[in-house]
Parts: structure tokens; sequence; C-alpha cells
């Protein structure tokens, strides 16, 4: 990414993880081992792993559901144990994947939930429930009034979100939100929490055994492995560059179109030959890669356009050109 | 067999119905009492459930004959010890549904309740009992309807209320006197098992899962 000047990027850390254990009486084997780790601020990072890894376990230490053998977490630099959990807890958004939503309650009194424990008055809160709800796309007018068994899957989920919104935590845990949808809503909610993530800059923690959803989601992936981090950084240089046989396995390294569809078409793009007959189709430049080949395929072309965010042709994308990109471990490419 | 006395007697059965409910609801009362915590506890340390459910089944086939007998003693006859007999055998139904109601609750619910940063204290009484609800009122109907049929018997200790009419009408050997009281204990059991299920119903709980249907 290029800093414009003067434009001052903060990149403070949020949650600091300081050898960090967690072991239960009966298990010989800890579920977390001397894990340190720094998140910064502002960032998705998802934990990711087979089950059994540790990475619930971390994500539920850092709101106090489950409290470390050693070790110390802070978040802001203050002490996660310096104030009683619930009050900790009531700062942080919380969405776990069966949503948790409270089934005696209607949608709008779920969301007021924290509200509530923080005594908001009744029209703060009430402004606030038809804000969030908009925000998570459902409109306040039909779903307020509705019992959480009145919802479908995506929309409970939606609701679980609001929820965890509410007071405007600079922290969110989600515990596998999107794990009991279907492929289709857990896509759009997937594309959503991104937009909300964009739109709201808070720091999220996500966990998730589906590393598809991981590339979709974060700006850093966190690989873990019976209790450690085996490998940290982003969704490019992992699935790039994994560090071992386990991180290659687990994220797909060997999937040409994984790779594909990590990389912008921009960052690939050649400039325009003179003399060349433009393309008949083209796409944005930040398209990935994965999507321009699958254009290419599905209108029978075997070379794209590639169009800036103002709609100028920049260069063009051909078959050959992704060949090479799925064979070979792209370097950083610049833009 | 008619029901002359009924139809020639209604204010005094009537009256007599006032003094079964009056007694039926001071033992549900007091046995509420301690049922609540108690339901609470066995649900908060499993360990002390085997242990209390068998006490309180025990207590629950004490013949009501003998244990009204048991404590003329100490606390006489009238309204007092058949109260206290009456509450004691509705313990074993208010408890145990209150243990199963409270323990019933989706872990996921109780996690999330916590995970929202409610104190304990708040997710029992925002979460779990009122998700508990249509279960402990069930409980309270099953209690309070056998309660009404074993006030019967305490007429036998002068505790008062419709078992007076059965009682006097075996000795006198009246039949329409019987069934006078049969009918009024039966139509009383009838209608508050009515109420009970109709307030089970108005939870917020199960309208929320009957939501779902319309």
């Amino acid at each position: 990414m290029s800093d414009l000047p003067g434009q001052h990027i903060e990149s403070r850390t949020a949650i600091h993880y300081d050898h960090v254990t967690k072991t239960y009486p009966n298990g010989n084997r800890s579920a977390v081992t001397d894990l340190s780790l720094d998140v910064a601020k502002g960032d998705f990072v998802v934990l990711l792993g087979p089950s059994g890894c540790g990475k619930t376990t971390l994500l539920k230490m850092t709101n106090r559901l489950i409290e470390p053998t050693s070790g110390s977490i802070s978040i802001d630099d203050v002490d996660i144990h310096s104030l009683p959990a619930p009050q900790l807890r009531r700062r942080i958004g919380y969405v776990i994947q069966q949503t948790g939503l409270f089934p005696h309650m209607r949608v709008e009194d779920n969301i007021a939930v924290v509200p509530k424990l923080l005594k908001w008055d009744k029209k703060r809160t009430d402004v606030r429930i038809a804000e969030l709800l908009e925000l998570v796309g459902l409109p306040p007018g039909d779903y307020r009034r509705r019992y959480p068994a009145q919802l479908s899957g995506g929309e409970q989920q939606r609701v679980g979100l609001a929820r965890a919104l509410a007071v405007g935590p600079d922290t969110m845990l989600m515990d596998q939100p999107f794990g009991a949808l279907d492929a289709i809503t857990r896509t759009r909610l997937q594309m959503e929490l991104r937009r909300v993530h964009e739109q709201l800059g808070q720091t999220i923690i996500f966990v998730t055994h589906d590393i598809d959803e991981a590339v979709r989601l974060a700006d850093q992936i966190v690989i873990m492995r019976e209790g450690g981090i085996v490998q940290a950084g982003d969704p490019l240089e992992i699935v790039t560059n994994p560090a071992d046989a386990f991180v290659s396995d687990l994220v797909g390294s060997s999937d040409a179109l994984r790779r594909l569809s990590l990389i912008e078409s921009g960052a690939v793009a050649t400039a325009l030959q003179p003399g060349m007959l433009p393309p008949s189709e083209s796409i944005g430049a930040a398209i990935d890669v994965r999507t321009a080949f699958g254009r290419m395929l599905g209108s029978g072309i075997s070379t794209i356009g590639v169009t800036g965010a103002d709609g100028a042709l920049l260069g063009t994308l051909d078959l050959d050109t992704v060949r090479e990109i799925a064979r070979t471990h792209p370097v950083d490419a610049p833009v | 067999m008619n029901f002359d006395y009924l139809i020639d007697n209604w204010r005094e059965v009537l009256q007599l119905t006032w003094e079964h409910i009056v007694l039926c609801s001071l033992a549900i009362l007091l046995a509420m009492v301690f049922a609540i915590p108690l339901g609470i506890l066995i649900s908060a340390f499993p360990r002390m459930r085997f242990t209390t459910i068998a006490i309180l089944g025990a207590i629950y086939t004490i013949p009501s004959l003998a244990f009204l007998a048991f404590l003329i003693p100490s606390l006489g006859l009238g309204r007092q010890p058949a109260v206290v007999v009456l509450a004691a055998y509705a313990q074993l139904a208010l408890v145990r549904n209150m243990q199963i109601g409270l323990t019933g609750v989706d872990p996921n619910v109780i996690e999330a309740a916590s995970g929202v940063g409610m104190s304990s204290w708040q997710s029992l009484t925002r979460v779990r009992l009122p998700l508990a609800l249509p279960v402990l009122i069930a409980g309270l109907r099953i209690a309070t309807v056998s309660t009404i049929s074993l006030a019967t018997v305490t007429a036998w200790i002068s505790a008062g209320g419709l078992g007076t009419l059965l009682f006097e009408g075996i000795t006198f050997n009246r039949p329409s006197m019987i069934l006078a009281g049969t009918v009024a204990i039966t139509a009383l059991a009838l209608s508050t098992d009515l109420l009970l299920r109709l307030a089970e119903r108005m939870t917020p709980a199960s309208r929320a899962l009957h939501s779902a249907q319309s």
C-alpha cells in the first residue's frame, strides 16, 4: 500500500497477548501454549486452524469467558484483568455460531441488551436499534418486533452482529459466526461484514476453520496448530509463501485458483501494445485474477481489458499470463 | 344419587370452595418459598441433585393420612398442619421442574448472556428464568392440581375445605353430599389446570416459540 504524503497511518497495538498459556486440569496437553501475538488497531484478524488447535480458547480468553493459566492479555494497553469480567465484556462485541440470540426477546430487545446493561436511556437505545438494523440490512419496520424464531439463519446472524455492535465497541470477537449457514448466505454475510468493518474500523478477531472465509475477510491470518501460532501474515503471503507443509495443506497453497483469487488484475496487467485492438470486454483493476479468468472462459475470449477506477483502459490480461501466475508464486506485484 | 344437596346448599358449597382455594394457595405459596431457591441451588450444583430429589421423592411417598397424624402432636389440628403437609408434597414437582427448566436452557444462549456482559444474577433473572418459565409453570400446574385433590383429605384434621362434604357425606351416609363435594373439587381442579395452561402459553418464551408457526 502506498502512503500519501502527509497521511499518517496509525498502527497501534489494540490487543496484546503476552506468553498466554491455558492448561486444563485433566488434560495433559495445554489448549494454548506460551502464545504471544500483537493485533494492530483496526485490523481484521482471522484465527485459522483445525478443530482443537486452540483458536476458540484464545478468542474466549480475550473476553475472559476462559481464564488463562498464565500470561497476560491487554486491550489498548489495559490489562483485561484490571476490571470485572462483565464490565470488560460490555465493551467487546461478541458473536457466536448459533447466534446465541435470546429466543424470548424480540429483535429490538436482543439488540438493546447491552445498552440496557449500560443504562442508556430509552430514546437513545431506540434510535440506535433502528440505526443498527439498517446497517446490517434489515429494515427496522419489518424486523424490530420479530422473535428470533421468525428469522432465517442468515437474518438471525445479522441480528447477532447488530447486537454485538450495539454500543459501538472498538473490539469485536467472532467465533465461527457463519459456520452454520448455507454457502450463498455465508458469502453474502462475509461481504457485509467486510463492509461494516471498512465503515466502522473496529479491531476484529474472527475464528474459522474455513480457508476461503479467512482469505475473503482477513487483513491478517493467524494460523494455529496445537495451541501455538504456526504462521501469521496477510492472506497473499500465507497462501503464496506457506511456512511449512502443514500450512500449505491447510490453506491449499497448491490450489492455483486460490492463488489467482488473491491477486488483483491491475497488478499483473500488461500495457496495451500500439496497434493492438482494444479487447471486447474489460474488468476493474481491483477485481481478482480468478474472477477475470472466469469471465474470459465464460465469454470465450483470450484477452480481457483492465480498467482503472475512472474507467480508462490500463492494460490487458491474457490467458497465457493467467497460466503463468497460476504456476509460479508471484512476488509482491506493484500496482 | 342426585344433585339435590348441591342445588339446595350452593352457598355452603361456595363457602367451602373458597376455603379450599385459600388452603391450597397458602400451601403453594409456602411450597414456592422453599422450592424456588432449592431449584436454583440444585441446578447450579449438580452434585446436590440426586440426594435432593431422592429426599423429596421419599416425602412424596408418605401416605397422607399418616403424615397428617404424625403432625398432630406438634402442630395440632386445623389449617396450619394441613398447609405444611400440602407444601411438603408439592416440593417434588416444583423443585424438579425448576431444575429441569433451568438446566434445559440452551448452553449457547447462556454463554451469549455472559459474553455480552451479564453478571450471573442478570443471566439468571433476564435469560434463564424467563426461558425456563414455561417449564416452571408446568411444574406449578402439576403441583397445584395435585394439591387441590390432596387438600380433600386434610378435612380429616379439620382444615376445612371441600373435603368436609366428603367426610360428612360418608359419616351421615348422604351420597348427594359426596357428589356435591366431588363435583366442586373436580371443577376447581379442572379450571385451575386450564388457567395455568393459559399462563404457560402467555410466557414470552412460549409466545416466541409459537410465533414461528404463525
